[in-house]
Protein backbone atom coordinates (compact mmCIF):
# COMPACT_ATOMS: atom_id res chain seq x y z
CA UNK A 1 0.00 0.00 0.00
CA UNK A 2 1.17 3.52 -0.81
CA UNK A 3 0.39 5.47 2.37
CA UNK A 4 1.00 8.95 0.94
CA UNK A 5 -1.26 8.17 -2.05
CA UNK A 6 -3.99 6.94 0.32
CA UNK A 7 -3.70 9.94 2.68
CA UNK A 8 -3.57 12.39 -0.24
CA UNK A 9 -6.59 10.68 -1.77
CA UNK A 10 -8.50 10.92 1.50
CA UNK A 11 -7.72 14.64 1.66
CA UNK A 12 -9.09 15.04 -1.87
CA UNK A 13 -12.18 13.15 -0.73
CA UNK A 14 -12.46 15.34 2.37
CA UNK A 15 -12.20 18.48 0.25
CA UNK A 16 -15.00 17.25 -2.02
CA UNK A 17 -17.05 16.10 1.00
CA UNK A 18 -16.75 19.55 2.53
CA UNK A 19 -17.95 21.33 -0.60
CA UNK A 20 -20.88 18.91 -0.81
CA UNK A 21 -21.93 18.89 2.84
CA UNK A 22 -21.57 22.65 3.39
CA UNK A 23 -22.28 24.17 -0.03
CA UNK A 24 -24.18 21.32 -1.69
CA UNK A 25 -21.87 21.36 -4.69
CA UNK A 26 -19.89 18.79 -6.63
CA UNK A 27 -16.14 19.37 -6.83
CA UNK A 28 -15.32 19.51 -10.52
CA UNK A 29 -12.15 21.36 -11.43
CA UNK A 30 -12.70 21.56 -15.18
CA UNK A 31 -16.25 22.85 -14.62
CA UNK A 32 -15.02 25.48 -12.17
CA UNK A 33 -12.44 26.71 -14.68
CA UNK A 34 -15.03 26.76 -17.48
CA UNK A 35 -17.37 28.79 -15.25
CA UNK A 36 -14.81 31.63 -15.29
CA UNK A 37 -16.34 32.40 -18.70
CA UNK A 38 -19.87 32.77 -17.35
CA UNK A 39 -21.53 36.17 -17.34
CA UNK A 40 -22.18 36.23 -13.61
CA UNK A 41 -19.13 35.94 -11.36
CA UNK A 42 -18.58 32.26 -10.56
CA UNK A 43 -19.60 31.32 -7.05
CA UNK A 44 -16.75 28.94 -6.52
CA UNK A 45 -13.94 31.31 -7.37
CA UNK A 46 -12.68 30.97 -3.75
CA UNK A 47 -11.97 27.28 -4.40
CA UNK A 48 -9.73 28.15 -7.35
CA UNK A 49 -8.05 30.89 -5.31
CA UNK A 50 -7.31 28.31 -2.59
CA UNK A 51 -6.02 25.85 -5.18
CA UNK A 52 -3.69 28.40 -6.80
CA UNK A 53 -2.45 29.98 -3.55
CA UNK A 54 -1.72 26.57 -2.05
CA UNK A 55 0.00 25.46 -5.26
CA UNK A 56 2.25 28.49 -4.98
CA UNK A 57 3.07 27.78 -1.30
CA UNK A 58 3.80 24.12 -2.14
CA UNK A 59 6.26 25.29 -4.83
CA UNK A 60 8.13 27.24 -2.14
CA UNK A 61 8.58 24.27 0.16
CA UNK A 62 9.08 21.45 -2.34
CA UNK A 63 10.43 20.99 -5.86
CA UNK A 64 7.85 21.22 -8.65
CA UNK A 65 7.65 17.83 -10.43
CA UNK A 66 9.37 17.63 -13.81
CA UNK A 67 6.90 18.14 -16.72
CA UNK A 68 6.45 15.34 -19.26
CA UNK A 69 8.74 15.30 -22.30
CA UNK A 70 7.86 17.27 -25.42
CA UNK A 71 8.44 20.84 -24.28
CA UNK A 72 6.27 23.81 -25.23
CA UNK A 73 4.54 22.26 -28.24
CA UNK A 74 3.50 19.21 -26.22
CA UNK A 75 2.29 21.40 -23.34
CA UNK A 76 0.17 23.47 -25.71
CA UNK A 77 -1.21 20.40 -27.49
CA UNK A 78 -1.94 18.31 -24.41
CA UNK A 79 -3.37 21.29 -22.48
CA UNK A 80 -5.76 21.99 -25.34
CA UNK A 81 -6.78 18.32 -25.55
CA UNK A 82 -7.42 18.16 -21.78
CA UNK A 83 -9.44 21.38 -21.95
CA UNK A 84 -11.50 20.37 -24.99
CA UNK A 85 -12.04 16.80 -23.79
CA UNK A 86 -13.19 17.78 -20.29
CA UNK A 87 -15.38 20.51 -21.79
CA UNK A 88 -17.16 17.96 -24.01
CA UNK A 89 -17.34 15.33 -21.27
CA UNK A 90 -18.52 17.93 -18.72
CA UNK A 91 -16.01 16.74 -16.17
CA UNK A 92 -12.59 15.37 -15.40
CA UNK A 93 -10.82 13.27 -12.79
CA UNK A 94 -12.49 15.12 -9.90
CA UNK A 95 -16.06 15.55 -11.13
CA UNK A 96 -16.33 12.18 -12.90
CA UNK A 97 -13.79 9.82 -11.31
CA UNK A 98 -14.02 10.89 -7.66
CA UNK A 99 -17.48 12.45 -7.21
CA UNK A 100 -19.29 10.70 -10.08
CA UNK A 101 -18.18 7.17 -9.21
CA UNK A 102 -19.08 7.84 -5.55
CA UNK A 103 -22.57 8.92 -6.67
CA UNK A 104 -22.79 5.78 -8.87
CA UNK A 105 -23.45 8.00 -11.91
CA UNK A 106 -23.54 5.90 -15.09
CA UNK A 107 -22.22 8.87 -17.11
CA UNK A 108 -19.26 9.34 -14.79
CA UNK A 109 -18.40 5.65 -14.59
CA UNK A 110 -18.51 5.46 -18.41
CA UNK A 111 -16.38 8.58 -18.75
CA UNK A 112 -13.78 7.37 -16.23
CA UNK A 113 -13.42 3.95 -17.87
CA UNK A 114 -12.94 5.61 -21.28
CA UNK A 115 -10.44 8.29 -20.26
CA UNK A 116 -8.37 5.86 -18.16
CA UNK A 117 -8.32 3.33 -21.01
CA UNK A 118 -7.43 5.92 -23.66
CA UNK A 119 -4.80 7.50 -21.39
CA UNK A 120 -3.22 4.06 -20.87
CA UNK A 121 -3.16 3.42 -24.63
CA UNK A 122 -1.67 6.90 -25.20
CA UNK A 123 1.12 6.25 -22.68
CA UNK A 124 1.82 2.93 -24.40
CA UNK A 125 2.19 4.56 -27.83
CA UNK A 126 4.16 7.53 -26.51
CA UNK A 127 6.60 5.08 -24.93
CA UNK A 128 7.26 3.21 -28.19
CA UNK B 1 -19.79 31.66 4.57
CA UNK B 2 -19.90 29.52 1.42
CA UNK B 3 -16.85 31.40 0.16
CA UNK B 4 -14.88 30.35 3.24
CA UNK B 5 -15.78 26.65 2.99
CA UNK B 6 -15.04 26.82 -0.73
CA UNK B 7 -11.62 28.38 -0.06
CA UNK B 8 -10.73 25.79 2.60
CA UNK B 9 -11.90 23.04 0.28
CA UNK B 10 -9.58 24.37 -2.46
CA UNK B 11 -6.64 24.47 -0.06
CA UNK B 12 -7.28 20.88 1.08
CA UNK B 13 -7.64 19.75 -2.52
CA UNK B 14 -4.26 21.18 -3.54
CA UNK B 15 -2.49 19.61 -0.55
CA UNK B 16 -4.19 16.28 -1.24
CA UNK B 17 -3.16 16.33 -4.91
CA UNK B 18 0.42 17.13 -3.98
CA UNK B 19 0.77 14.52 -1.19
CA UNK B 20 -0.88 11.82 -3.29
CA UNK B 21 1.51 12.17 -6.24
CA UNK B 22 -1.19 13.28 -8.70
CA UNK B 23 0.81 16.43 -9.53
CA UNK B 24 3.83 14.36 -10.67
CA UNK B 25 3.56 13.50 -14.40
CA UNK B 26 6.15 10.70 -14.06
CA UNK B 27 4.08 9.05 -11.32
CA UNK B 28 0.82 9.47 -13.24
CA UNK B 29 2.18 8.06 -16.50
CA UNK B 30 3.72 5.21 -14.44
CA UNK B 31 0.21 4.44 -13.19
CA UNK B 32 -1.22 4.58 -16.71
CA UNK B 33 1.59 2.45 -18.15
CA UNK B 34 -0.19 -0.85 -17.47
CA UNK B 35 1.76 -2.79 -20.12
CA UNK B 36 5.15 -1.43 -19.03
CA UNK B 37 6.69 -0.75 -15.62
CA UNK B 38 3.27 -0.37 -13.99
CA UNK B 39 3.17 1.57 -10.72
CA UNK B 40 -0.27 0.83 -9.25
CA UNK B 41 0.16 3.12 -6.21
CA UNK B 42 -2.10 5.89 -7.55
CA UNK B 43 -5.04 3.50 -7.32
CA UNK B 44 -4.91 4.31 -3.59
CA UNK B 45 -5.69 7.95 -4.38
CA UNK B 46 -8.96 6.91 -5.98
CA UNK B 47 -9.75 4.44 -3.20
CA UNK B 48 -9.13 7.05 -0.48
CA UNK B 49 -10.96 9.87 -2.24
CA UNK B 50 -14.01 7.77 -3.17
CA UNK B 51 -14.22 6.18 0.30
CA UNK B 52 -14.38 9.60 2.00
CA UNK B 53 -16.60 11.39 -0.54
CA UNK B 54 -19.02 8.46 -0.97
CA UNK B 55 -19.47 8.32 2.84
CA UNK B 56 -20.35 12.01 2.92
CA UNK B 57 -22.57 11.81 -0.17
CA UNK B 58 -24.64 8.81 0.92
CA UNK B 59 -24.49 9.69 4.63
CA UNK B 60 -26.10 13.09 4.02
CA UNK B 61 -28.49 11.81 1.35
CA UNK B 62 -31.59 12.56 3.40
CA UNK B 63 -30.56 15.95 4.80
CA UNK B 64 -29.69 19.32 3.26
CA UNK B 65 -26.40 21.21 2.98
CA UNK B 66 -25.28 23.16 6.06
CA UNK B 67 -24.98 26.48 4.18
CA UNK B 68 -27.25 26.04 1.13
CA UNK B 69 -30.99 25.45 0.70
CA UNK B 70 -30.57 22.22 -1.27
CA UNK B 71 -28.03 19.83 -2.71
CA UNK B 72 -27.17 20.63 -6.29
CA UNK B 73 -26.18 17.46 -8.12
CA UNK B 74 -25.20 17.66 -11.82
CA UNK B 75 -28.11 18.19 -14.17
CA UNK B 76 -26.74 15.98 -16.95
CA UNK B 77 -28.68 12.97 -15.67
CA UNK B 78 -27.69 9.48 -16.70
CA UNK B 79 -27.64 9.77 -20.49
CA UNK B 80 -24.45 8.45 -22.06
CA UNK B 81 -24.05 10.18 -25.43
CA UNK B 82 -21.48 10.59 -28.17
CA UNK B 83 -20.35 13.88 -26.72
CA UNK B 84 -19.48 12.27 -23.37
CA UNK B 85 -17.65 9.39 -25.06
CA UNK B 86 -15.70 11.60 -27.49
CA UNK B 87 -14.82 14.11 -24.76
CA UNK B 88 -13.62 11.41 -22.39
CA UNK B 89 -11.44 9.90 -25.13
CA UNK B 90 -9.93 13.28 -26.06
CA UNK B 91 -9.25 14.02 -22.40
CA UNK B 92 -7.61 10.58 -22.13
CA UNK B 93 -5.20 11.40 -24.97
CA UNK B 94 -4.23 14.72 -23.34
CA UNK B 95 -3.85 13.15 -19.90
CA UNK B 96 -1.76 10.29 -21.31
CA UNK B 97 0.54 12.67 -23.21
CA UNK B 98 1.09 15.03 -20.27
CA UNK B 99 0.35 13.06 -17.09
CA UNK B 100 -1.58 16.14 -15.97
CA UNK B 101 -5.31 16.51 -15.38
CA UNK B 102 -7.06 19.84 -14.61
CA UNK B 103 -6.49 20.03 -10.82
CA UNK B 104 -2.74 19.30 -10.93
CA UNK B 105 -2.44 21.64 -13.94
CA UNK B 106 -3.62 24.55 -11.78
CA UNK B 107 -1.51 23.54 -8.77
CA UNK B 108 1.68 23.09 -10.83
CA UNK B 109 1.12 26.26 -12.88
CA UNK B 110 0.98 28.22 -9.61
CA UNK B 111 4.68 27.43 -9.17
CA UNK B 112 5.38 29.73 -12.12
CA UNK B 113 6.92 26.92 -14.18
CA UNK B 114 6.56 28.01 -17.84
CA UNK B 115 5.63 24.59 -19.24
CA UNK B 116 2.83 24.09 -16.69
CA UNK B 117 1.67 27.68 -17.17
CA UNK B 118 1.37 27.11 -20.91
CA UNK B 119 -0.49 23.84 -20.35
CA UNK B 120 -2.89 25.40 -17.84
CA UNK B 121 -3.48 28.44 -20.03
CA UNK B 122 -4.25 26.32 -23.12
CA UNK B 123 -6.59 24.17 -21.02
CA UNK B 124 -8.36 27.10 -19.35
CA UNK B 125 -8.83 29.06 -22.60
CA UNK B 126 -10.29 25.98 -24.30
CA UNK B 127 -12.68 25.35 -21.40
CA UNK B 128 -13.81 28.97 -21.17
CA UNK B 129 -14.23 29.41 -24.93
CA UNK B 130 -16.10 26.11 -25.13
CA UNK B 131 -18.45 27.19 -22.38
CA UNK B 132 -19.07 30.60 -23.92
CA UNK B 133 -19.67 29.29 -27.43
CA UNK B 134 -22.25 26.77 -26.24
CA UNK B 135 -23.68 29.07 -23.57
CA UNK B 136 -27.41 28.69 -23.17
CA UNK B 137 -27.67 25.70 -25.48
CA UNK B 138 -30.08 22.99 -24.43
CA UNK B 139 -28.56 19.87 -23.01
CA UNK B 140 -25.46 21.63 -21.89
CA UNK B 141 -25.12 21.10 -18.19
CA UNK B 142 -21.98 20.04 -16.44
CA UNK B 143 -21.41 17.02 -14.25
CA UNK B 144 -18.96 19.04 -12.25
CA UNK B 145 -21.01 22.20 -12.06
CA UNK B 146 -24.43 23.28 -11.04
CA UNK B 147 -26.60 26.06 -12.36
CA UNK B 148 -26.37 29.10 -10.16
CA UNK B 149 -29.81 30.10 -11.38
CA UNK B 150 -31.29 27.14 -9.58
CA UNK B 151 -30.17 28.54 -6.26
CA UNK B 152 -31.02 32.14 -6.97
Amino acid sequence: MDVSALIGGMMIGLSAAMLWVFNGRITGISGMIASLGDDQPPKRLPFLVGLIATGWVISLVSATPEPATGGWIMALLSGTLVGFGTFLANGCTSGHAVCGISRLSVRSITSTVIFMLVAGITVYFKGL
Amino acid sequence: MQSITSLISGILFAIGLSISGMTDPAKVTGFLDVTGAWDPSLAWVMIGAIAVFASAFWGFKKSRPVLAPAFNPPKSGMKVDGRLIAGSAIFGVGWGLSGICPGPAVVNAASGNAVYLLFALAMAVTLVVGRRVTHGQAGHASDGRVEDAKLA
